[in-house]
């Protein structure tokens, strides 16, 4: 495997990363106004991720800079490309972060409802776009032979996107609920375990459906084929494990479908980065956009040492914080 | 008005905005923590109870500055995507270091240090707000060192086929000379920044309350007047080599810094003038000589290049076309920069002064300028990177690509505007919530000395939210 491979395998890695983990954090944000039935519930809701989601949110940053790094004209097609779904995302997140630091500050249930619609909004959209993004990534969108998107806002909104759109918050928000069953205690974890059981027979429809549509349809590739049944099994296996009240394996479940449905989406992908519908010449690919031998090798370096740090030191704050949270009345 | 003028207001005001709150990440982290480790050693609850104040005002200034940073890596490929696609190969490299190595320390051990404190050892909780404050301090030499390879490209060979530049040597990209210098002058920039900010809030309570808290406060006050004045002293020193390098490698910006059009030998430096600056009228004009001879090449007889000189040398170099940046925008950036710097370090030296053997600031100006001392620094440091950036113009790469070759080209007119627009106004709306904030919490106060080491979820609940969301 030569090193432009090398990384494509690591920005399908670093977007495995975001999603698993800032998926939860999505999922937690859209329950703190629909779930929580007060400020004490949504104040337990958002303590779940309140020590790691900044951390997750570093996963986005690092996958885009890898991407920028490894493959400059990915980034720069994609991102100047979808403009506006990037342009949303950024708001989106912005919103959400201020809201998580600043909700608390003011003793003022006005306040903290502002914050809460801000951290709905804001953990909505990005999971939403992001789905949208993904898969038009997969699907190709209009590129010229210079490699400049040549489409318009219409061209992203595609039937395909959209359903990837809908299936990244249905997965989202049952992943959530999941991790929400898992960290709480009390009547939330109960509540929340039933939001999942509600939700997860039909957000592993929909990934089923949206994996079947790419798979069978758009990317024909037994590799990534595979995949995607493993994904599929590994969100049936989390709806049954909730069943059981199984949070844990619930929850390893989920995680394990959206990897494994990331997977499938980048090794269908592969050795495109992203297609062109329109000039065949426009698609970018694997060896064609890959930065230079030597880049890639200092960035292979620097990763091969300090990304098993993260690991360690990430999973080590998720150790600290792995007492489930109580519900704290004021 | 076109894309390319809208993407380069968008970043301009986007940038600047972001680097209001990043000082006070970079120069307060470490004073936070500077704080626990003085509670950690002594068991003072002074310490402890300073700790836990500005680690508030710390925090409420961190979230502003992670999220405006989100902005800034998106925007290179959305506006700027030839950019990114002809720099990608070198300057993503830093860029994917600042997060791995920088962001992830940054954001988990910071997460740990505000959730952490009934939950990890007293020592290993103090070493958690370090290695938040080592990450912030690293991702700033990560950015330093891609944008300094902007100023003076380094480190690289040009591809012949594609004609963009292709790394050849990352340890030249990172010890650039102009990213060696940039670096601690914008660190001790950050901790001008910080330490204005704690002389204002102290002074305030000192002040404005007095009785309350008074010998934590004077602590914080004096801390703070030494941090401003060191930090002032090391902005100096490192400004000046920085200038030395910047003639060597950027003579044009230097020049446009004087509006000096004519070599001269050797040459003053105009601390003000009235006029045109386009060097055919002079109105009135006081001028120290000798003085930018000595700025630029640390000899003060040197022969200092004109922009008309250089002008011509680049139109030879590069072709036909202007390469000097608009002269009045760098000429009083560059003293906006330096005059508030060293303004804000006067008053942070006249304010110890007057503290000085338990005395309490009484003057009504001193204190006015006290409260208002933070505002110096951070508009000194915005000057610095205005008279950074369009000092540079009109290269977006210096020597290399211009910043009209690096604009998305299918990026529209309307798209640019909109984000443009919609930043402005979600970032000017942020701006007073956050300044809002910030004054409320500056001005509660130190928590109660009986207060728990900072609340956390599952604790009971506080009548005035303190770290926890």
């Amino acid at each position: 495997m030569d090193l432009s491979t090398v990384w494509f395998v690591a920005v399908a890695a670093l977007f495995v990363g975001y999603f698993v983990l800032e998926g939860f954090d999505f999922g937690v944000g859209m329950l703190v106004r629909l779930f929580g039935r007060d400020d004490a519930e949504r104040r337990q809701l958002i303590g779940t991720i309140g020590p790691v989601w900044d951390g997750n949110e570093v996963w986005l940053i690092t996958a885009a800079g890898a991407m920028f790094a490894a493959f400059p004209g990915w980034y720069a097609t994609l991102f100047s490309g979808f403009y506006v779904p990037m342009l949303l995302i950024l708001l989106a997140l912005i919103v959400r972060g201020v809201a998580f630091e600043f909700r608390g500050k003011r003793d003022d249930p006005a306040w903290r409802r502002r914050w809460d619609l801000a951290i709905l909004c804001g953990s909505t959209v990005p999971a939403v776009l992001w789905g949208l993004t993904f898969a038009n990534i997969v699907r190709g969108v209009p590129l010229a032979a210079d490699h400049e998107y040549v489409g318009g806002l219409a061209d992203l909104l595609n039937p395909f996107a959209l359903l990837g759109g809908l299936v990244f918050l249905a997965v989202f928000l049952w992943h959530g609920a999941v991790f929400v069953a898992l960290k709480t205690e009390g009547e939330v974890r109960v509540r929340a375990n039933r939001l999942a059981a509600r939700v997860g027979p039909l957000a592993a429809a929909l990934l089923a459906g949206f994996l079947a549509w790419m798979l069978l349809d758009l990317r024909r590739t037994p590799a990534a084929a595979a995949l995607g049944v493993a994904a599929v099994v590994a969100a049936v296996l989390a709806v049954a494990a909730n069943r059981v009240r199984r949070e844990g394996w619930a929850f390893t479940g989920t995680a394990a479908a959206i990897a494994l449905a990331v997977v499938a989406l980048f090794t269908a992908l592969y050795p495109a980065l992203l297609p062109s519908t329109a000039d065949p010449a426009g698609t970018l690919t694997v060896a064609g956009a890959a930065a230079s031998p030597y880049s890639l090798k200092v960035m292979s370096v620097v990763a091969a040492i300090f990304l098993p740090l993260v690991l360690l030191y990430q999973g080590w704050t998720y150790w600290v914080f792995r007492k489930r949270l109580g519900l704290t009345r004021s | 008005m076109d894309a390319l003028d809208v993407a380069r207001w968008q970043f301009g005001v986007t940038t600047i905005y972001h680097f209001l709150f990043v000082p006070l990440t970079i120069g307060l982290g470490p004073l936070v923590a500077t704080l626990q480790t003085l509670w950690y050693r002594t068991g003072n609850p002074r310490y402890l109870r300073l700790t836990h104040f500005y680690g508030k005002l710390f925090l409420i200034n961190f979230a502003m500055g992670v999220v405006t940073g989100i902005v800034q890596e998106f925007q290179f490929g959305m506006n700027w995507s030839d950019y990114s696609r002809f720099v990608g190969d070198v300057f993503g490299a830093p860029l994917a270091m600042e997060a791995l190595l920088a962001f992830f320390l940054e954001s988990t051990f910071l997460g740990l240090w505000i959730f952490g404190w009934k939950k990890l050892p007293k020592g290993i909780h103090l070493a958690t707000i370090w290695v938040a404050a080592i990450g912030s301090v690293l991702s700033a030499y990560f950015i330093l060192a891609a944008n300094s390879w902007m100023q003076n490209p380094v480190g690289f060979a040009m591809n012949p086929e594609t004609g963009r530049p292709v790394l050849t040597d990352i340890w030249a990209v990172l010890t650039n000379k102009v990213a060696l210098i940039t670096f601690p002058h914008t660190i001790a920039a950050a901790f001008l920044v910080a330490g204005a900010l704690l002389v204002a809030v102290s002074l305030w309570h000192v002040t404005r309350r007095p009785g309350t808290d008074t010998g934590e406060h004077r602590f914080a006050l004096r801390l703070g007047a030494w941090v401003t004045l060191a930090a002032t002293a090391a902005v100096v020193v490192t400004g000046d080599i920085q200038g030395k390098i910047m003639t060597e490698v950027q003579p044009m910006k230097m020049a446009a810094a004087e509006a000096l059009y004519q070599s001269e030998q050797p040459a003053g430096f105009s601390v003000f003038t009235v006029g045109t600056l386009d060097g055919s009228r002079e109105v009135f004009a006081i001028k120290i000589p000798y003085l930018l001879s000595f700025l630029g090449t640390g000899d003060p007889t040197a022969r200092v290049e004109g922009i008309n000189d250089i002008q011509a040398r680049y139109a030879a170099e590069y072709g036909p076309g202007s390469y000097a940046p608009i002269v009045p925008v760098t000429y009083w950036s560059f003293r906006a920069m330096i005059g508030l710097g060293v303004a804000a370090a006067l008053i942070a030296l006249w304010v110890l002064w007057a503290q000085r053997r338990g005395r309490t600031p009484g003057n009504r100006w001193l204190v006015r300028a006290g409260l208002a001392l933070p505002l110096l620094p951070l508009a000194a440091s915005t000057a610095g990177w205005i008279f950074t950036e369009m000092g540079r113009q009109p290269w977006i790469v210096f020597g290399e690509l211009l910043t009209r070759d690096g604009v998305s080209r299918s990026v529209s007119l309307t798209e640019v505007l909109t984000s443009f627009l919609a930043f402005t106004l979600i970032y000017a709306v942020l701006a007073v919530i956050e300044a809002r904030l910030l004054l409320r919490y500056a001005k509660a106060g130190l928590p109660p000395p009986d207060a728990a080491p900072a609340e956390e979820p599952d604790d009971t609940a506080e009548s005035v939210p303190a770290l926890a969301y």
